[in-house]
């Protein structure tokens, strides 16, 4: 009995391709989320300088929700801002919180923020990143009834607005790049 | 993946913020009710992430050690100049040693001066403090065959430390010179003046009974003195210090508030009668 020759049918797209394509979409749509929860781990790495992760925190979530809202949804945030909680030594849920309210900010904004300068975007960032400080404080105080010193939030906020433009530059190439993988059919 | 309608896609998203934002809230009502909640998520946390952190700590410490290098390299300069100054110092002082031993071999030749044998020393390790009869005394260790007497001298790295008061087999115990109990015959340098260095349980022994005319100057170095033939002349002491109250005490060279091993020297001295003899005193002889 001779072997019937395989046919494979016509006018179906291959599986691996699709798959791949999936994965790939998969990988371009977590890409924010987890690149930010990499470096909130890195940030958070025991030196000797002051932690920096609310720092990273806030350039990476308001980034990403201003390019790209669709990788940087709430639940992402969420996630975010419960890694941010734990890793550092404040009450929980705070973090949570300053990090959705940069997220609804940026996202009420974005369309404005979008079509602006890199300066004035910086500007901005800088406002929401004094604002964010402060409601962080306010957090904290309230969750844990006592006043916190004020000199660690000034310094993140600070430290956050002087990190945007380093952290901006990458992610600006790596938004560009994912746009053209995009476009590309 | 489910397939929703795109109204109801939309209304999800535009409710997912206020969502999460009622999430927020829940998560810090139940980061305040269950205290031990953000703990235990922290431990679990930080055990998933140790090996990350345990794979950074190499380069970590890498660059660390980059930076102390960079810094170190910066202040070089200042740091040879200070230490040109300092071997500068040095070696004046070195020229003045040469010169004094030479002088005092000189001088020995001319005297017949008999050197005196290097006095053999035991270290033993400090295993306790206090105790015993003495509120300032350190218990040694020792070997079951060690050579250690009754009033032998301790000295630390830095200076004297005190005497051997009692021996055992396996241990001894030295009385400190802070002790209160304590009675060192005692050279001030710069006049040559005798005093005794008596302890008062605190951290500067006093001195006292120099003679008249003779006023113990603050910084004026302290060393032992041969009176008595408790102790051999020239170990350092300490130097004088003039307390609030105007009282002259001495600043001890030894560390004896962290004592870890000290030496024990055997000078060959009798000078402390053995304390029977101190009970029973003989009778003088001739005053019958």
């Amino acid at each position: 009995m001779a072997n019937a020759p395989f046919r494979r049918p016509e006018g179906r797209p291959a599986p691996a391709p699709g798959l791949l394509r999936r994965i790939d979409d998969f990988a371009r749509l977590a890409f924010p989320g987890v690149s930010t929860a990499v470096l909130l781990v890195l940030a958070a790495a025991p030196v000797s300088l002051p932690s920096p992760v609310f720092a990273v925190a806030l350039p990476c979530v308001a980034f990403w929700t201003v390019f790209r809202p669709a990788a940087m949804a709430p639940p992402v945030t969420f996630a975010l801002g419960l890694l941010l909680d734990l890793l550092t030594l404040a009450p929980l849920g705070a973090g949570v919180l300053v990090l959705l309210v940069v997220h609804g900010l940026a996202l009420r904004f974005r369309r404005f923020l979008a079509r602006q300068s890199f300066l004035a975007v910086w500007l901005a960032f800088c406002l929401a990143a004094a604002g964010a400080a402060g409601l962080h404080w306010a957090m904290q105080a309230l969750l844990a009834l006592s006043l916190p010193p004020l000199a660690p939030a000034m310094h993140a906020a600070l430290l956050s607005a002087g990190l945007y433009p380093a952290v901006a530059l990458v992610l600006t190439r790596l938004h560009e790049a994912m746009r053209h993988a995009e476009g590309a059919p | 993946m489910i397939r929703l309608s795109i109204p109801l896609r939309q209304a999800l998203a535009r409710l997912a913020l206020p969502l999460m934002i009622a999430a927020a809230f829940g998560v810090m009502l139940l980061g305040k009710a269950d205290a031990l909640l953000a703990e235990r998520l922290r431990a679990q946390l930080a055990d998933a992430l140790a090996p990350i952190y345990a794979a950074l700590a190499e380069p970590m410490s890498a660059v660390r050690g980059a930076v102390e290098e960079v810094r170190a390299l910066t202040t070089l300069r200042e740091e040879n100049a200070l230490l040109r100054q300092e071997n500068e110092r040095l070696r004046r002082w070195h020229a003045t040693a040469l010169a004094l031993e030479s002088e005092n071999d000189m001088l020995r030749r001319q005297l017949n001066f008999l050197p005196e044998a290097a006095p053999a020393f035991v270290t033993a390790r400090v295993v306790a403090d206090g105790g015993g009869t003495y509120a300032r005394a350190v218990l040694l260790a020792a070997g079951p065959q060690h050579g250690i007497r009754k009033g032998q001298v301790a000295l630390d790295e830095r200076g004297f430390v005190g005497r051997v008061t009692e021996v055992g087999t396996r241990s001894a115990r030295v009385l400190l010179a802070t002790d209160m109990n304590s009675r060192i015959p005692v050279t001030l340098e710069g006049s040559r003046a005798r005093a005794i260095m008596a302890g008062s349980n605190g951290a500067r022994p006093r001195l006292a009974h120099w003679p008249e005319g003779v006023i113990p100057v603050e910084g004026e170095r302290v060393v032992t003195n041969a009176e008595a033939g408790a102790f051999p002349a020239g170990l350092p002491v300490g130097v004088v210090r003039v307390s609030a109250q105007g009282v002259p005490e001495v600043e001890l060279f030894a560390r004896l508030d962290r004592l870890d091993s000290v030496r024990l020297f055997d000078y060959g001295l009798r000078g402390i009668l053995p304390p029977e003899s101190v009970a029973r005193p003989e009778p003088r002889q001739g005053r019958r």
